[in-house]
């Protein structure tokens, strides 16, 4: 459960302790679908310059205009075109989209219909993550509510108009959040990404034109379209526009999503958002958007949360997902740990991911438990400099980023390891040759 | 004997008919969680069927399943323990949750199933629960904050035959049946239209 944060007005949030917004009467009672309706009054062209003008950027972690994605795509080509909603929320640490579906399904139809008519399209895809089994009848039953109300169908609200809804779970494949492997894996292939060019807008879904947007992003379309854009900036940055969930986990007091708006001192969100580190002891390190952005520090406190200050201190806004490690927590440990992931999640189809992360999980491992070599730092800084933009997706990077941001920020505790032949801040981990 | 056959073909042919009809191979991956619900496990007849199904090869269709996680190919517990170790949970104690199923569900060393056919226990990767670390997903169903005593206690429930309320959402009878509902199939076996 969130509170709402800072002093702003929530937004995405508004609804959350209303449950009766769940089923579609509820939602239609707090004035949804009204942006819909408005939206069936516009030109495609209309709906793509007000998302433009809004400045909205994709909140799933690459932080690319909306309005411009979706004007990207040719309506010339003779061939449909798709609009497919990225609900495979998997980077380590975020679980937003998960609370947002859970607490108003029909915004998401709401705001995916709309993108539907902005680029033409009449076959909507909603690509789920397996484990998210309740998300999924959540949100079967909104598309169910909607097509006998006609906001999904054949006629949508009477217009005319077709756009179907259709639900697609994946099953457990961290990569399948990149947009093309996730295309692939919707087409019933191995979710291995795709060469680019061709970028999606052109060549997506079925060799036709697509746009892929995430969940957040989304649902922030109805408000856009009923309130504009100019409503729309009164939060946030002149770059960085509107409200952002962010989930802050690991040691804090209150674990939770939070909306908060672009630009929020980090420090803000912390204390006052999520209660302090837990115990409270001192903060070490942060990731300020999922394990795949690099780790911050406690210098770090006073960053403005917004893609480019974020960008600034050295890292991403990514998705958001702020996990809080705290000084009894041994960075190279959660190192290790971070980057065992990406060696399971390497879909294998290039080397420097999916050997590179399996090398750094050994090496890392060995380091955390005793037996690193002098020489293991050298190596690990020489593999995170080859991994990083070196891989076919950006996976890798994600593996990179851990490497690199540790070792920039925490090298004195890689050191300590190597020198006293295990791990510094665990006594249970102490070799029995060192023990005794 | 067919794999699909009677309610099960049916329910096979409305999955298909959710994608456009010049892409069939789009319903592999529910198709997989149908032939799942079935037989506990993905076959190599569930994945011949689907082959057929589709006019695919069998080859193709076991790529897809080899490829993620939450098809299981070998012998599966009637319940599906899953214990996120990802760096949220870990820093809340998720390591000492994970022993804690391994050991209460009784899992030998190197085996994959309990002796008694009920459990298996899976080290897995974020699943999206971080504001409630630890997080356990018994046949893919929410436990929130769960301690090693919270896990012994759930497991021994699922023992006695009990199924525990979930923290979100319906309860889930086993593996089998969550995998009904990622097919996209209600409990109840009634198909919820989706297109």
């Amino acid at each position: 459960m969130s509170t709402v944060s800072l002093g702003i007005e929530p937004r995405l949030t508004r609804h959350w302790s209303d449950p009766s917004v769940i089923p579609l009467d509820g939602y239609e009672a707090a004035g949804g679908y009204g942006g819909l309706r408005t939206a069936l009054g516009m030109t495609d062209a209309a709906i793509v310059e007000v998302v433009k003008a809004s400045g909205l950027r994709g909140r799933g972690g690459a932080g690319f205009p909306t309005g411009m994605k979706w004007g990207f795509v040719p309506r010339d080509t003779g061939r449909p075109t798709y609009v497919v909603v990225n609900y495979d929320e998997s980077e380590p640490g975020t679980c937003n989209n998960r609370e947002l579906v859970e607490r108003e399904p029909h915004r998401l139809l709401e705001g995916s219909i709309i993108s539907a008519l902005a680029i033409g399209c009449e076959t909507v895809f909603i690509y789920i993550r397996g484990e998210y089994l309740w998300q999924g009848m959540v949100l079967q039953r909104a598309i169910e509510e909607a097509y006998a109300k006609g906001y999904a169908g054949p006629d949508v609200m009477g217009s005319g108009t077709r756009v179907d809804v259709v639900l697609h779970r994946g099953a457990g494949a961290y990569i399948c959040g990149e947009e093309t492997a996730l295309l692939n894996s919707l087409e019933g292939l191995r979710g291995q990404p795709r060469l680019r060019p061709p970028f999606p807008a052109v060549e997506g879904l079925y060799a036709s034109p697509t746009v892929v947007n995430n969940v957040e992003t989304l649902m922030n379309v109805p408000d856009i379209i009923t309130r504009g854009a100019e409503w729309f900036r009164e939060l946030g940055t002149e770059k960085s526009p509107g409200s952002k969930m962010v989930t802050v986990s690991g040691k804090v007091e209150r674990p939770g999503n939070y909306e908060i708006a672009l630009g929020a001192p980090f420090r803000a969100v912390l204390e006052e958002l999520a209660g302090g580190v837990l115990d409270g002891r001192a903060i070490k390190a942060w990731t300020p958007g999922g394990s795949s952005t690099p780790m911050l520090t406690a210098e770090h406190l006073d960053t403005p949360l917004d893609y480019e200050s974020v960008a600034a201190a050295g890292s991403m806004l990514g998705t958001g997902a702020i996990m809080v490690m705290d000084e009894t927590d041994c960075v190279v440990d959660c190192a290790t740990r971070m980057v065992k992931f990406y060696a399971h999640e390497s879909c294998g189809k290039c080397t420097p991911c999916r050997e590179g992360s399996w090398w750094a999980t050994r090496v890392l491992g060995r380091i955390e438990e005793g037996h690193g070599r002098p020489e293991d730092l050298p190596l690990m800084s020489e593999m995170g400099t080859n991994i990083l933009f070196r891989a076919f997706c950006a996976l890798a990077d994600g593996t990179a980023s851990v490497i690199n941001s540790s070792l920039t920020h925490f090298m004195g505790e890689y050191e300590e390891h190597v020198r006293l032949g295990r791990c510094p801040l665990k006594v249970e981990h102490m070799p029995a040759r060192v023990a005794s | 004997m067919a794999l699909f056959e009677g309610r099960t073909a049916g329910e096979a042919e409305a999955i298909v008919a959710r994608y456009p009809a010049a892409h069939r191979r789009s319903a592999v991956m529910p198709l997989l969680y149908l032939a799942q619900s079935i037989e506990g496990m993905v076959t190599r007849d569930g994945l011949r069927e689907i082959a057929e199904l589709l006019d695919i090869t069998t080859a193709e269709v076991e790529a897809v399943a080899t490829f993620y996680t939450m098809y299981r190919l070998r012998p599966t517990g009637t319940h599906l323990v899953n214990v996120c170790t990802n760096l949220a949970c870990k820093l809340r104690g998720a390591d000492e949750v994970y022993r804690a199923a391994h050991e209460a569900a009784g899992i030998e060393h190197g085996a994959e199933v309990s002796a008694d056919g009920l459990f298996t226990v899976h080290e897995e990767e974020c699943l999206g629960v971080c504001d409630f670390a630890p997080a356990v997903q018994i046949d893919f169903a929410n436990h929130d904050n769960v301690t090693p005593e919270r896990m012994r206690a759930l497991i021994a429930r699922l023992r006695g035959g009990e199924v525990p309320a979930p923290a979100r959402g319906p309860a889930v009878e086993s593996f089998r049946g969550a995998s009904r509902v990622l097919a996209g199939l209600m409990p109840d076996g009634t198909e919820v239209p989706s297109a």
